[in-house]
């Protein structure tokens, strides 16, 4: 075989979690921001934006999860024994979250405020445990024998718990940022402001990250720091820093409303590239590479036709439905 | 592959996946049955423009877009369930079974997902063509998922086009794969059963109104549609049924034997068909049988006096569980009797329009209206447990598939899901009989395109009717939405 199976689905594995992050990383900063937005006509307005989209949008994490399943089958099997618990706690958090955008309009409405807190209460487990599970992956899996070999509890760390705070940050970031693009008035205003905010915060949790992870992993720290890796990925942290100062400057200013959506985008980009970096050509760090727990070449070939075939497909019509709902939504827009 | 595993984590992890995936097939099910269905209304509406179609697209929409939000997420859960408590399994056969649910992901779940946002919101930001469009790529989408599904499904119970090279299942030949002997039966029989889960439902949907005196053509139509599709299928199913069985006979004769009660063959005996009995796995024999002389020959073997393998004939350690086979097994049949029975005596009562006053025959209906889904887990239990002790045919062993956790962790997560879905869809299966209670609205639909402005219900719709339209606080009046 002339093709490098492994590393085409690498690369198809890494855009489908990026599509989730973005995506749905949006759709769960939609709950992770109902605490800061009381007013029920305006939690209306807010589900309205993603209610057409969101299932779309969490199906690329079924998609990078089947794809890990078909190329990686030793590293879906090790990584999802692994973080057993995170991530169960992250499914039954996309439950609560999930159901809640059918049920919040279907109860009565004495009923309508837990299914709000279920939506926020989902938003958060899911979006913590997630970040939870993405810092132990960071951190490894210790291997023996072609099985991992983690304690029940590993997860329970200093570093993946810190993760997953700052997936709070992103997500709610991209999900303030999301609607200043679809809102109006004082809810967009409201949304300018917390995104000021949360700009810092993210900033400061991909700071720590970006020091922390070589500190405790010599490994991250020689594939940054030797040269000349460091002249190629140095543009990373400093397009951050500009991302980062564009994007303060259009959240205070009026107009171009969409401005700050992209820039998020880009921000959470790099910060996905720095981890993807460090992690290359690991499947399941630090020990296991894309080569050695790929799969069968009869199954990447023939799951490999499908994708880019069908991929494109997807991201056609995904791209339609956005046009179909494009422009602000407005309190007079609901259901049907 | 370690089988010093404790039988109680196995046994936790095996109830788990019973649990988690008889809960999410459910819905499923229900969402294959209604996305055909609200294509044909969706078709009918655009073809006669007759107002009572478009009243019903709109009911059975809420009903849909509830059942499919409760598939999806429960879904999620099974698409990791492989790898967390299964990771044997997904290590040792990911070659066939990781592609086959990757083309389900990219074939369906995508197609559904991308069009369901324009079907549930879009009636009045596309033309009706495209609103249609987005309608057929959901039923498709559905009927798509179920293909790759039962493909998989089917491979794991009659495998073939694979080989076993350094302890891994590698795929051969696809189409020997995807198409094995049991696939075109077990994907029939299932979108079958999907389609009477549904009809039932509908049925009992309308049974319900008019016996509580609603009747109006709304109902009717419901109700008349419902019974013709059961007049259609339910009989189909019987045959297909058989058929799916027969394949089983020749493919499983373990499983065969379990479901039947059947132990051992006498030189030149037939086989009796029992139709209640105990079957004891120790003892190795069904007590208390009350047998029909000759016709599990008949039916099996379509002769007289042939014979189909025993149980016995099986090393216990590769027996399934007959005594559960046995019962799950004739509570479908049952069942699929019960629906022929109730799509005749339906039919029988159009005649003359008796039929929306007959309240005997309106109170069965209702009682019948879980039949359909409560059958087809039946199906599902004889299916699955009827292929123990192996989880790939033959191949590989359920004790070798389940992941390294104590039995704490899986009974932890276990309790934790059923704790979760108990609550979770219970209020979701609350919601869903309240939204089938009120009823479609009639003429609750507008045209498209109101006057000056763009008039839609708003949620929630389970607010009183009256409260339909009126405008939300601070909401632009007179802003027509771009197109």
């Amino acid at each position: 075989m002339g093709i490098d199976l492994p590393l085409i689905w690498a690369v198809i594995i890494l855009f489908g979690v990026m599509m989730y992050v973005v995506m749905d990383g949006f759709d769960l900063g939609i709950g992770l921001l109902y605490p800061f937005v009381p007013a029920k006509a305006d939690r209306d307005v807010m589900m309205n934006t993603v209610a057409p989209v969101w299932d779309g949008n969490e199906t690329w994490l079924v998609l990078g999860g089947a794809g890990l399943f078909v190329a990686f089958p030793i590293a879906y099997a090790a990584i999802l024994s692994a973080f057993y618990l995170p991530l169960i706690f992250m499914l039954v958090g996309l439950i609560f979250r999930g159901v809640a955008f059918e049920f919040r309009f279907k109860a009565p409405p004495a009923r309508q405020p837990f299914w709000d807190r279920s939506f926020t209460g989902g938003s958060y487990t899911a979006t913590f445990f997630q970040g939870v599970t993405l810092g132990a992956f960071l951190e490894g899996v210790p291997m023996r024998d072609g099985q991992a070999v983690a304690g029940s509890f590993s997860w329970l760390a200093p570093f993946p718990l810190f993760v997953g705070l700052g997936l709070i940050a992103a997500y709610a970031l991209l999900g303030a940022t999301w609607l200043v693009m679809k809102t109006e008035s004082d809810l967009q205003q409201r949304m300018r402001e917390l995104g000021l905010t949360l700009t810092w915060v993210l900033l400061l949790v991909i700071g720590v990250i970006s020091i922390w992870t070589p500190l405790s992993q010599p490994a991250v720290a020689h594939k940054w720091f030797s040269w000349p890796n460091l002249l190629y990925f140095s543009p990373v942290p400093l397009l951050v820093l500009v991302s980062a100062a564009l994007l303060r400057r259009s959240l205070a200013r009026r107009g171009h409303d969409a401005v700050p959506f992209l820039l998020t985008l880009g921000l959470v980009f790099l910060g996905y590239s720095g981890l993807g970096i460090s992690l290359w050509p690991h499947v399941i760090p630090p020990s296991v590479t894309i080569w050695q727990a790929a799969g069968p070449p009869q199954s990447l070939g023939f799951t490999l036709v499908g994708a880019l075939l069908i991929v494109p497909m997807i991201l056609g019509y995904t791209a339609w439905s956005y046009w179909v709902f494009r422009g602000k939504v407005r309190g007079d827009e609901g259901y049907h | 592959m370690s089988t010093s595993l404790s039988m109680d984590a196995l046994f936790l992890a095996r109830l788990q996946f019973a649990f988690t995936i008889s809960f999410h097939i459910v819905f499923p099910a229900l969402t294959i049955g209604l996305a055909s269905y609200l294509a044909v209304l969706e078709a009918l509406w655009l073809r006669t423009h007759r107002r009572v179609f478009l009243d019903l697209f709109h009911f059975w929409e809420k009903v849909f877009a509830v059942a499919f939000g409760m598939g999806v997420v429960s879904g999620l859960v099974m698409a990791y369930q492989f790898g967390t408590n299964w990771s044997g399994f997904s290590t040792f056969a990911g070659g066939v079974t990781g592609p086959l649910l990757t083309y389900e992901v990219l074939t369906a779940f995508f197609l559904e997902a991308g069009f369901l946002g324009v079907m549930l919101f879009g009636m009045q930001r596309v033309g009706p063509g495209l609103h249609f469009v987005a309608t057929v790529m959901v039923a498709m989408g559905t009927l798509i998922s179920a293909t790759w599904i039962l493909a998989s499904n089917s491979w794991m119970q009659t495998p073939q086009g694979h080989a076993i090279i350094d302890g891994r299942i590698v795929p051969v030949d696809w189409l020997q794969v995807i198409f094995n002997p049991s696939f075109p039966y077990r994907l029939v029989h299932m979108v079958l059963a999907a389609y009477l889960a549904t009809a039932l439902l509908v049925v009992a949907s309308a049974a319900w109104h008019l016996l509580r005196g609603r009747d109006h053509e709304g109902i009717r139509t419901m109700l008349a549609m419902g019974i013709g599709m059961l007049v259609l299928v339910a009989p189909l199913q019987a045959f297909v049924g058989d058929l799916h069985g027969l394949n089983t006979a020749q493919h499983q004769p373990a499983k065969l034997a379990a479901l039947e009660g059947h132990w051992e063959n006498r030189p030149g005996e037939a086989v009796p068909l029992i139709l209640f009995g105990l079957p004891d796995m120790e003892a190795e024999q069904t007590r208390y049988a009350v047998e029909i002389p000759n016709l599990g020959s008949v039916l099996l073997t379509h002769s007289w006096d042939g014979q189909f393998p025993g149980l016995k004939e099986f090393p216990k350690a590769d027996r399934p569980n007959s005594l559960v086979v046995f019962w799950s097994f004739r509570l479908m049949v049952g069942l699929g009797f019960l629906m022929i029975f109730m799509a005749a005596w339906g039919a029988w009562l159009f005649r003359g329009r008796r039929i929306y006053q007959a309240r005997r025959y309106l109170r069965f209906a209702l009682a019948m209206g879980p039949a359909g889904v409560v059958a087809m887990l039946a199906g599902w239990v004889t299916t699955e447990v009827g292929r123990q002790p192996w989880v790939v045919y033959g191949v590989m062993r359920t004790a070798d598939a389940v992941s390294a956790h104590s039995a704490a962790q899986v009974g932890f997560t276990l309790t934790v899901f059923i704790v979760v879905y108990a609550f979770v869809f219970g209020a979701g299966t609350v919601y869903l009989l309240r939204i089938i209670a009120r009823g479609p609205e009639v003429q609750e639909s507008e045209p498209q395109g109101g006057a000056g402005r763009m008039r839609q219900p708003m949620r929630p719709l389970s607010g009183a009717p009256d409260r339909f339209d009126e405008p939300a606080a601070g909401a632009q009046e007179g802003v027509p939405h771009g197109h």
